[in-house]
């Protein structure tokens, strides 16, 4: 193994920061340190380049809630599609050209009687391939720790008032799946456009923290 | 790929432990009695990865447990629940 504190050769003429996302602030605490620390290694060690960590940065930042609602409205026009998306997520979403490996998706589709929402405890994974980057609320300890023991509460405050007959399913991603929630579609848009439909479509409609979408 | 321990719908127990390395069952399930809502694919068992032990693939099943075992004080319908993964390692048959 290297030692690359005697490491003459090692002049640092690379820019390791620069390659880094340029908009994050200087890193602080002692695990953000031991965080890019541990990335220099694996990248001077030859496990990856940084060119490839920015190919996966950009795509991540590419992905919008935008993508995970043309999904949604699919389904909504498409009723085969729809069966085929809640049977195998991963392989329906592949069909419409997103690469969502590795993980196995799972899309869970609201209905007159049933609520779903996601969730991590354990940390905050989020279907990040499709959906782009959480948003803060999501990460947060509060969010994490209360949405499996006081759904209802937590879908309370975000607007989400569910009359008692709606059951609530709380999904916890604790492994190597990832989820979206399939909002219902609203009445009084029969016959829009797939593309009209994906436009109603809301982030936090697919993470089940909405449940009623507008009509615009 | 190993044919599943559990099937669809089937009783099980999430086992009660807390090993000292990186593993992927929260607290707050351990030891509940839930059902197999489906079988999942195999993935790299974190145990085992994360001591340098290879990465073992596992069954992966997602179950599903009534909010009212898990939280004495839950407030809302008997029906709702909380579903959540689990590798098949963790889980024995449950009468």
């Amino acid at each position: 193994m290297t030692n690359y504190e005697d490491d003459k050769d090692h002049d640092h003429e690379h820019d390791h920061s620069r390659t880094f996302q340029a908009d994050h602030a200087e890193p602080t605490s002692d695990g953000a340190r031991i965080g890019l620390a541990l990335r220099e290694l694996l990248i001077e060690a030859g496990h990856y380049t940084a060119e490839e960590e920015q190919t996966v940065i950009a795509a991540m930042q590419d992905a919008s809630p935008r993508d995970g609602g043309k999904i949604a409205a699919r389904a909504w026009v498409d009723s085969e599609y729809k069966k085929r998306l809640l049977d195998n997520g991963a392989a329906a979403i592949r069909e419409l050209g997103y690469e969502i490996e590795p993980y196995e998706f799972t899309v869970m589709e609201n209905d007159a009687s049933t609520h779903n929402v996601i969730v991590c405890t354990l940390c905050s994974c989020y279907p990040r391939s499709l959906l782009g980057m959480s948003p803060a609320w999501y990460k947060s300890a509060t969010y994490r720790a209360r949405v499996v023991r006081e759904p209802r509460s937590v879908l309370t405050e975000f607007g989400v008032n569910l009359a008692d007959d709606i059951d609530v399913r709380v999904h916890d991603s604790t492994a190597e799946l990832r989820y979206m929630v399939l909002p219902e579609r609203p009445v009084g848009t029969e016959g829009w456009s797939e593309a009209k439909l994906a436009a109603l479509i809301t982030r936090d409609s697919l993470i089940g923290t909405q449940r009623d979408l507008v009509l615009s | 790929m190993n044919a599943p321990l559990f099937d669809v719908g089937q009783r099980v127990r999430i086992h009660d432990r807390t090993p000292a390395v990186h593993h992927r069952v929260p607290n707050y399930v351990k030891g509940q009695v839930g059902t197999v809502e489906r079988v999942c694919g195999m993935h790299g068992e974190p145990e085992k990865f994360i001591r340098g032990d290879g990465n073992p693939r596992q069954r992966i099943y997602r179950i599903k447990i009534q909010q009212e075992n898990l939280w004495q004080e839950y407030q809302g319908s008997v029906r709702d629940c909380l579903e959540v993964e689990i590798f098949e390692h963790w889980l024995e048959a449950a009468e």
